[in-house]
Parts: structure tokens; C-alpha cells; sequence
């Protein structure tokens, strides 16, 4: 059992390094939802009986594509540079090894936008009363955008244009965290509950731990063979 | 020379029985046969095509035989995955080498994903049988090829395992390194293990069995190319 828990915590700290030693990654994915997220007001106007009721989607769809910037590399560095085959050959079950994976890019792609979507509430004329909504949502909502991103990245790994086939794959399948996501921030926001909607995100997130590194392995053995 | 942890005697017998392999639809052997015993190395030979990193790959599980079967104490390694991949090392063309990570860092995270607490002296040792001693701490990105695939040979030493497969082990090596190559087969097969390794080029190999793939080569593709 302790050699698993070694090569699970390999996988994870490797990639951390990595986003950490090369930085571009994490920087990136922060930026793009800054200036996406920033790119509305002054689109539509700094009025804040517009931008306050569409501010909850806003910054769930920016955070949608932030995430899915970084997905393109997630499997595709290591199948390039000949590590996949490591990862593939360890002594331990792929689905482990993709679940690391998966934790590494919601540690660097997920968490800072939890950090900063509150900043960017604010920008969007978001009431007080609904950040704490929206920082929980996304604490539930954004892990299961990595975990279904790992399958689209793995399912199209070596595919010519992979990265538009993966974002066009993915994004219908992270749509139900969408409309949870942004329903709990809303419900926040007009004074309803919505300890419903954070309970399906949470649901969402058990289903995502066991099926997406389940086809995510099944597809990176087939890219391999 | 420092001497990293082993498991002594790892024993266990490696068999392949009526491998075919197939590359799209052409059949690139069929027929192969192969028995690996503890000690034992296997040197499979054979001109560019002919399946010698098809067969590596077979060997270590990543894919599988079009038909035949492959086993360990006669058992087919397909039925657990994990257990033979416990058992072996794989170096393919690629080094796997991380440039943003220094050597030492490589070697460690290798080491770990394959679930061995390595530890620093042991890591070191490694770099230093393979003359990187002086390198352990820079970035991987400024190491050379030749310098690379040295990088790529240490992660043999820094786990154990029954069987080696390796694909051009040499590729880019100069002469003290192939000696320390050579040195490092030599001593893995006095240990119990085996090897099997595809090269075109000489390698100083005692009491090797060859196969040569070419022998074992039919369908359409390769008659007429002969």
C-alpha cells in the first residue's frame, strides 16, 4: 500500500515542480481569466444593474476556459518526451496515476482561480452575500473540470489539432457543472438557498473521481499500443 | 563505488511462444520464440523494421502480441498487468528526461513512481557509475545527448527489477560510457537478472543468445522487399 501512496505522491509532486520550476502554465491560466473576465465590463458597460445578474456566469464560463488551456499539455509533454511509457509501466494502477495527474493541474490551474474569482466578483458588481456561494461552487466545481478534462486530454492525445478536438469534446460534458455552478452563485445571490445546487456539484465530483481516470487509462493505453 | 539497495536472487523464468506482431496490416514477425532465464541475455539483431522494438514493446506490456503469449514462471503476464511491470525497466528511444528538473530530481521522481524510497546516497551512486556525479545538480535541459541517455541508463540503478528491456541502449554513448554500460549489464546478470536488448552496433555481451527477427519475418511488405 505505502509504494502506491509513493507513486501517487511521485506523479503529483513532479508536475507541481514542473508548473512551479517552468511557471508559464499557472501564470497563464490566471491571466487569460483575468483579462477574459475583465473583458465584460468593458464590453457591456460598467452599469451594475447589467453586470451584476450576469456576473455568476461570467466568471464560471472564464473559469471553464481558463481550465481548459492547459489541459492540451497534460498528457502530451509526457507522451512526447517518452515519461508516458513510465507512467504507463509503473508498478501501481493507471487510473492512480491519472488521478495525480488530475490533482496536479487542479492544484495549479484550480485553486488560483478560486483565489481570484472572489477579486473578480467584485470587478463584476457580484453582491458580498454571493462570494462565499461562488468560492464554495467553484472549491467543488472545478476539480471535476480537471477529472473530465484528464479524459478529453487523454482521448485525444496524439490527434492532429488535439487541442481544439479536446475542447470541443469537453466542454459539453462540463456543462452540468456549469449550470450548477453558476445556479448556486445566482440562488446566492436573489437570498434562495442553494445548498442544492452545491450537493449536485459535490455529487458531480464523486462521479468524476472513479469514471474519468477509469477512461482516461483505458484511452492512454490505446494511444500507446 | 557506492552500492545502491538490491533484492539478491531475483530468479523467475521469461517466456514468449508463437509471438506475432502486426503493424497496421503488415505481419512484422510471427512465429517468434524466446526463453529468459535468471542470468541470461538475449540480443535481438535484425535490419531496420524488422520488429526489434515491436518485440521490446510486447515484452513489457505495452500492447499486445497479434497472437502467442508471453509469460513469467509460466504464467501469461497479460492476466496482471501490474506484477510485470513490477519486474522490469523499459528504455525506449526516448530518454524521458525532464529538462526543467535536474538530473538527480529525474532520477528521484523515476525512483518513486516506481514506488523505491530512494534515498540521496543511492541516487548519487547511480549518477556517479554513469560519470554524472559532477552534473547531479544541473538543470537536465543542459545535458547532451550522449549525456541524456546516461541520465536515462541511471534510472536501471536507482530500482530494482528481474528484467531489462532496452531499445539502442548505446545510442549516443562514448567509449567509457559504453564500457560503464557494459559493466552495469554484466553485473545485473552476476546478480540474477536478464536482459534483452536490441542494438545494431557491438556490445561486449558474455554467453548472449541472438535472435535474429529477420528470420522471423513474413507477409506481403517483406517479400517484396527482399
Amino acid at each position: 500500500m505505502s509504494s502506491l501512496a509513493t507513486t501517487f505522491g511521485a506523479v503529483v509532486r513532479r508536475d507541481l515542480r514542473m508548473v512551479l520550476r517552468q511557471g508559464a502554465d499557472g501564470v497563464l491560466v490566471v491571466a487569460f481569466f483575468l483579462l477574459a473576465a475583465a473583458a465584460f465590463p468593458f464590453a457591456i458597460g460598467p452599469e451594475a444593474d447589467i453586470l451584476s445578474p450576469i456576473a455568476a456566469g461570467v466568471l464560471w464560463v472564464c473559469a471553464l476556459f481558463a481550465s481548459m488551456l492547459s489541459l492540451e499539455r497534460l498528457f502530451h509533454a509526457d507522451y512526447e518526451d517518452g515519461n508516458l511509457e513510465l507512467l504507463i509501466l509503473a508498478p501501481a494502477p493507471l487510473e492512480l496515476i491519472v488521478l495525480g495527474k488530475a490533482l496536479a493541474h487542479w492544484i495549479a490551474s484550480g485553486l488560483p482561480l478560486l483565489v481570484i474569482a472572489p477579486v473578480m466578483g467584485l470587478m463584476l458588481d457580484l453582491p458580498a452575500a454571493a462570494r462565499g456561494a461562488l468560492v464554495l461552487a467553484m472549491l467543488l466545481g472545478t476539480p471535476t473540470l480537471s477529472l473530465i478534462g484528464a479524459a478529453g486530454a487523454a482521448l485525444t492525445l496524439g490527434a492532429r489539432r488535439g487541442g481544439v478536438l479536446l475542447v470541443l469534446l469537453v466542454l459539453p460534458l462540463t456543462l452540468p457543472v456549469l449550470i450548477f455552478g453558476a445556479g448556486a452563485v445566482e440562488a446566492a445571490q436573489t437570498g434562495q438557498p442553494w445548498r442544492s445546487e452545491l450537493m449536485a456539484l459535490g455529487g458531480f465530483l464523486l462521479a468524476a473521481i472513479p469514471l474519468a481516470p477509469w477512461a482516461a487509462a483505458a484511452a492512454l493505453r490505446q494511444a500507446l499500443d | 563505488m557506492g552500492d545502491e539497495p538490491r533484492r539478491a536472487g531475483f530468479g523467475g523464468r521469461f517466456t514468449g511462444t508463437g509471438l506475432a506482431c502486426r503493424r497496421g496490416e503488415r505481419l512484422v514477425f510471427a512465429g517468434l520464440e524466446f526463453a529468459l532465464g535468471p542470468g541470461e541475455a538475449l540480443v535481438l539483431r535484425g535490419p531496420n523494421g524488422s520488429g526489434k522494438s515491436s518485440l521490446l514493446r510486447l515484452m513489457a506490456g505495452l500492447g499486445r502480441p497479434a497472437s502467442g503469449a508471453l509469460a513469467w514462471d509460466g504464467e501469461n503476464v497479460a492476466r496482471d498487468r501490474e506484477a510485470h511491470a513490477a519486474r522490469l525497466h523499459f528504455l525506449g528511444h526516448l530518454d524521458a528526461v525532464k529538462g526543467a528538473l535536474t538530473a538527480a530530481e529525474n532520477l528521484l521522481s523515476w525512483a518513486r513512481l516506481r514506488g523505491t524510497h530512494a534515498d540521496r546516497a543511492g541516487i548519487a551512486a547511480a549518477l556517479d557509475r554513469l560519470g554524472l556525479a559532477r552534473l547531479a545538480s544541473a538543470p537536465a535541459r543542459f545535458l547532451s545527448a550522449g549525456q541524456r541517455r546516461r541520465l536515462a541508463l541511471a534510472r536501471l540503478l536507482v530500482s530494482p527489477a528481474a528484467l531489462w528491456l532496452l531499445d539502442e541502449p548505446s545510442v549516443g554513448l562514448d567509449e567509457n560510457s559504453q564500457a560503464a554500460l557494459e559493466a552495469m549489464l554484466a553485473r545485473h546478470r552476476a546478480e540474477g537478472g536478464m536482459v534483452a536488448l536490441a542494438i545494431h552496433g557491438a556490445i561486449a555481451l558474455a554467453d548472449a543468445r541472438e535472435i535474429r527477427l529477420d528470420a522471423f519475418a513474413r507477409g506481403p511488405a517483406m517479400d517484396s522487399a527482399a
